[in-house]
Order: structure tokens, then sequence, then C-alpha cells
């Protein structure tokens, strides 16, 4: 008897840990079909993950993006949620209001030195955190501003409303190019609110009221919003941007054949810049339309499941997760800016003197996350189709007022949102 | 006269085929804008949709978009899956819905018209709106399986197929179609002594070809079309249908044309082929029972 239990103790430790019982826990990420290196990764951090430790297996399912928040809420109602969900920053308020997602209980110590961007915090609990994050900047030439005679703004000193209207007049007055500048209207979506209520925020005001998030009025419609709604609509009056009728194609490529002077987009989209521009290249800060610079933060996040069976599993393997070496493969395979200034020392782009080092720099100095309410979802897209029809020409305080209204009657029928 | 007569004749011939040929142009520039696009680099693809060229196989043509889908997307697997699901749940459609036609016209029992009106009735009432109610019952619906009794019928191919075999609007259409036989055929057989199934597998059913068509074709379509339900009630990507499979080729931001026109030339085939095979049927019964797609 001794013998067998001692050559069973044998076998046993000849087994990888992995080998041995683990508990299976389910994860769902949106990329599926994303044709970028991000899938990869994160099926090697699950690897990884399962294969260091012996009590927990992450068995991943992937889901393409436009359909995965659908499936969430599918699998909510069903109660048939994973373990382990991906969510994307604005939404994860909604996610842990609807009682989808329950607080990580992370030792926040383990957070330190992140970006703001990566924390998604709800009613004053950590419930997801990110990977990586995204930053946005103006776009442009050295040789096009000097040219032109343009100030080329700093960190510390961006440009003002006068001076980035002045710009684009020069531009536009010189005939060089179709349009100064490229919002990137072609985007429709999250874009719009993650690129364009930065502007609004600058002016002084916002989607939502956030000192209590029970109403729009004031944020939304006030003198800052309304001066910044007629700022907007001057944009597409004056010639300076194409509006929403603009092909996604000139989006893709219209800076880099000379078609626009300026473009307002994301980092993700900035290594054919320095490819195609050298040291010509610039990432310029957002201007300061009076209520200081600001651009948007957030990406896709980690958190626990409310219904998850081991929560400690879970939240064990987004610990694994967040360490500087993942900050630094995700930021490097991704182009994506890693969350702390220690992994980006580390990475190809975000190092210093590295091609895409002042994004991290915008996000650290600029970074504002969108509207932190389980509202921000229905939010998002009565902002979105207020810009599009400003841009197309309706009454600014009319339009913006009919989109207060809209976004209180939401807040209301949902009984303020659990503020 | 009778040259005259000849070349009224020909005249009227002529605006028919210009008529024909124009309503087919109409039918088939969709198809041959996605097949044609599917041959373009993004770029191209986007600025030839302001001309004649979009329908045409000119400038940078080649195949890179469908290697860029099948590397994107397990297309195969989707495939696969829709046409599973699609054809279990059409081959039991038919047999249900038509032996349920059967009874509604041929046999006699209590609270028939009542059943069949409110059959009716349930035309009215969208699929999309039953859904939750629906998923909700999914979840808890019980299943022998190989560790014996499980709960729940979620990330199934069952849940795909079973809730939508039995529907009103193919069981009108056999109703509609089986009234119209002749009658006599089925009371000489009862006299001769033949049981209804016999009466339904070798006197209906061999008469009812074309409806059987129709009936397959829409319910073909229907499914194979599938998006929400299957989005809700499946998570695994092995049994995924391929509308939800043209989720893989859009991000938030970027949408790769080429190859978003690659994959939907790939999952058109199996439709056409399934149309063009039961077409001659499909017109015969739009012709005899007024009702189509």
């Amino acid at each position: 008897m001794n013998r067998k239990l001692a050559l069973a103790a044998a076998l046993a430790a000849c087994l990888p840990a992995s080998a041995m019982a683990q508990t299976e826990l389910s994860l769902w990420y949106h990329g599926a079909g994303s044709a970028n290196a991000e899938e990869a990764l994160v099926n090697q951090l699950v690897e990884e993950f399962n294969a260091a430790q012996s009590d927990w297996r992450v068995v991943i399912e992937t889901f393409p993006q436009l359909a995965y928040n659908d499936a969430v809420g599918a699998a909510a109602l069903a109660g048939e949620l994973p373990d382990i969900l991906d969510v994307d920053g604005p939404v994860m308020p909604n996610w842990a209001w609807a009682e989808y997602m329950r607080p990580l209980g992370i030792d926040e110590a383990k957070l330190r030195g992140f970006l703001p961007g990566p924390i998604g915090r709800w009613n004053g609990e950590v419930y997801s955190v990110g990977l990586w994050d995204a930053a946005v900047a103006m776009t442009t030439r050295r040789s096009t501003l000097v040219k032109y005679g343009i100030r080329v703004p700093t960190l510390d000193a961006p440009w003002t409303l006068r001076e980035f209207n002045d710009a684009l007049r020069k531009i536009k007055v010189s005939g060089d190019f179709e349009y100064p500048l490229d919002l990137g209207m072609a985007w429709r979506g999250e874009w719009y609110p993650y690129a364009f209520s930065p502007f609004l925020q600058s002016f002084g005001g916002d989607i939502v009221d956030r000192s209590t998030y029970q109403s729009a009025e004031g944020a939304l419609n006030g003198d800052a919003a309304v001066a910044f709604g007629e700022w907007w609509q001057s944009l597409f009056e004056n010639g300076y941007a194409p509006g929403t009728s603009q092909d996604a194609a000139d989006r893709e490529v219209g800076l880099l054949e000379g078609e626009y002077a300026i473009s307002w987009n994301g980092n993700w989209a900035a290594l054919p810049v320095v490819e195609a521009f050298g040291d010509d290249a610039l990432f310029l800060p957002a201007p300061d339309f009076g209520d200081g610079p600001v651009i948007g933060a957030a990406s896709w996040q980690f958190g626990v499941s409310a219904t998850s069976d081991h929560p400690e599993g879970a939240r064990a393997f987004i610990e694994f997760a967040l360490r500087d070496r993942w900050f630094s493969a995700f930021s490097d395979g991704t182009g994506l800016i890693p969350v702390t200034s220690t992994a980006a020392a580390d990475t190809k782009n975000y190092a210093p003197g590295g091609p895409l080092e002042v994004f991290y720099e915008l996000s650290e100095a600029q970074a504002l996350v969108r509207p932190v309410t389980p509202g921000y979802i229905v939010q998002a897209k009565v902002f979105e189709k207020a810009l599009a029809d400003i841009a197309n020409g309706a009454d600014v305080a009319d339009t913006l007022d009919a989109a207060v209204d809209e976004i209180d009657a939401d807040i209301a029928r949902n009984r303020g949102y659990g503020h | 006269m009778a040259a005259v007569s000849s070349d009224n004749r020909g005249l009227r011939l002529a605006v028919r085929y210009a008529v024909l040929t124009l309503v087919a142009v109409i039918f088939v520039f969709p198809l041959l804008f996605m097949a044609m696009s599917s041959l373009k680099p993004d770029h191209q693809l986007l600025t030839d949709t302001g001309s004649l060229r979009a329908f045409l196989p000119v400038g940078d043509i080649s195949f890179d978009n469908y290697g860029a889908a099948f590397e994107r997307a397990p297309i195969g697997v989707f495939v696969l899956n829709s046409v599973l699901v699609t054809g279990v749940t059409v081959a039991f459609s038919l047999l249900v819905c038509s032996m349920a036609a059967f009874s509604f016209v041929f046999l006699n029992w209590r609270g028939r018209d009542a059943v069949f009106g409110v059959l009716l009735a349930t035309f009215i009432i969208p699929y999309e709106t039953i859904f939750v109610p629906l998923l909700l019952m999914m979840s808890q619906l019980p299943w022998i399986g190989r560790g014996g009794i499980e709960v729940g019928w979620l990330n199934t191919y069952r849940a795909q197929i079973i809730p939508f075999i039995a529907d009103g609007l193919s069981i009108f259409l056999f109703v509609q179609y089986f009234k119209d036989l002749p009658r006599e055929l089925i009371e000489a057989s009862r006299v001769e002594g033949a049981g209804w199934w016999l009466i339904y597998r070798r006197i209906v059913m061999p008469l009812s070809g074309p409806v059987f068509a129709t009936a397959a074709i829409l319910k073909f379509l229907f499914m194979y079309n599938q998006y929400l339900w299957p989005l809700m009630v499946v998570q695994a990507e092995d049994i995924r249908p391929v509308m939800v499979g043209l989720g893989y080729f859009t991000d938030q931001l970027n949408v790769p044309w080429g190859e978003v026109m690659a994959y939907l030339t790939i999952i058109t085939v199996p439709v056409l082929a399934f149309y063009l095979s039961l077409q001659r049927a499909f017109i015969s019964s739009v012709a005899s029972t007024g009702v189509k797609g």
C-alpha cells in the first residue's frame, strides 16, 4: 500500500502543475477578427497564466466587437455570464449598475503609477482595469506649420482658440489643401464622444453635469456648450473640415496624401505618419479653448462578473496581467499606450525618444475619462447625433436643448442611474 | 395587314424584353457590385462607388481580400454551421408545417378554426418581440445529454433550430395550397380505405412540390439570415453562424470593405445555389398561390 502511495505521489510530482485539477474560469473577449496582435497576445496571456499556477484554468471565448455588448446583455439575462469580462471603459459603469459586474477587490497599491484612463472606477470602487490606453493628437507636419507661420504648440502652451482658428484660416486661404482639418467625421459611433466631447469640455461644457450626473441641463446647453456648438458648426460652414459625408478612405489616407493639413487622430494611426513624414511628423496637444486642453481616455479593460462562482480566480488572472511585461508586450504588439511609465520605457514606440512618446505625455497631462455614469451609453448616442446634426447645419441651441431633454428623460426613466 | 401585325408583335416583344432586362439589371447590380468590390483594395473600392467602375473588374484586381477574409475569421466553420442549422430546420419545418396544414384542411376536429385563427394572428408578432422570454425559457429547458439530464439549451445547435421549426406563415402557405387540391382524390382514397398518413404521404405530398419549394426557400432565407437570435443564444465560436460572423469584419472605427465584400460573396453562394435549385417550383407556387417572400 505504501509502495502504491509512493508511486502515485511520484507520478503526481512528475506532472506539470497545470495538468493537475484546475478550476475552469471563462473569459469573454471582444476582439474576434481584429486582425492585429491583440487577440494573439490575450491568448498568450491566458496560456501563461494557466501554466504559471495550478488552481485556475482560464478558457477564452472570443466575440466580434460589433456583437459583444449585446451578447453580454443576453448572457446576463439568461444568467450565463462568464467569470471574467472584457469591457469598454465608458460602458463599465452601466454594467456595474446593472449588476453584470462586481468590484474587483484588488489591492489599489497595485495600480499605483497607472495612467488615469485604464482604471475603471464606479461608486468609489475599482471594477475594471485596462492593460493599455489610447490618446488622440493634432497630427500634422512641422513643415506645414512653418510654411504658414503657425506656432508649434506644446503641452505647456497649447494653441488657444484664436490661434487654432487663425491656423485653419491661413491654411484654407492658401488653397494648398482640400481641407485644413480632418476630424474623422467618417468614423461614427464611439469616436464622436471620445474624440469630440473633449472640445466641448475645453470650452467649459460637458455631456452631462458631472457634479450630480442627474441632468445635462447647463452642461450640454449652457453658454459654453452653445459657444462650442457654434464653433463646431463654423468648421464645416467655413470649409475648414469635411463633414459627415467624409469618405472613409479619405479619413485613412487624407493626411498622408496631402488632402488635409492637420488630422485629429489617435495613436493607433500614428506609425504610418511617422513612416511617411519621418522627423517632419508632429503630434500636437489638444488646443485649449478656454477651460484647459482635454483629450479622451479609457479603452478596453478586464473585470469580474457579478455571477462568477470564483471571483478570487478571476482576480488572480487580472492581477497576473497587471505587470509591466504585459503592458509593454501589448503596446509593442498593438501600438497602444502602455499604462505605466516604467512599461513605456521598455517599449519600442513610447520609450524616451521613441516616435510615439508624446502620446504617453498627452495621456498623462490631458486625459479625461468620459462621463462615469451608467447613462453614458445613451448619452453617447445622443451626443453623437447632436454633433452630426449641428455639423449638417441644424440650429445649435435648439439641437443642444433637444439633446439635453433626451438625456434628462433617460436619466429620469432610470431613476437617476443609482447616483 | 399581316405585316403590321407581325411588326406589332415584334415591338411588344422588344418592349417586354427591355423591361425584363431592366428589372434583371436592377436585381443583379447589387450582386455584381458586391462581387466586383471583393476584388478591389479598399481605397479603390470606395473611390469606384461614385461611378460605373464599381460594377466592373477594373483597376487593381486580385483575390487578396478573400485570403485576408479567411485569415480573419473561420469562414468555413460559419458556413457549415449555417448550412447545418438552416438545412435541419428547413427539413423539419416542411414536415411539421405541412402535416399541421394537412390537419387544418382535411381533418375535422373541435376548435380547428379557432386554432387556425390564432395561428394567423401570430403573423403580426415579430420574432424579435418574443426573443427575451424565449431566451429565458431556453436557459431553463432540460435536455438528455451524454451526462444525463442537463439544464439549459444555450450554446447548442438545438437552441438555433427547434424554436423555428413551426411557424404560422409556412402553415398558412401549405393550407392555401392544400385547399386547391382536388378533394375528389382525397375522398376517393378514403373510400378505398386509405389512412390519413397514406393520403398525406402518397397523394398530397407528390402534388404539392411547388408549395414545398416555396416554404423551403422562405424558411431557408429566414434561417440563413438569422443574426439576433444566434447572437443571444450562442457564445462558442465553433457553432456560430455566418451572419454573426459578419461582425468579425468591423471594429470600433474601421471597416475593411474589400474583406466584407469577399465574405458576403462567399456566404451568398449557398443562398443562390439553394434558390436556383428550387427556382422553377418556387415560381410555379408563387403563380398559383399569389404568395411571395
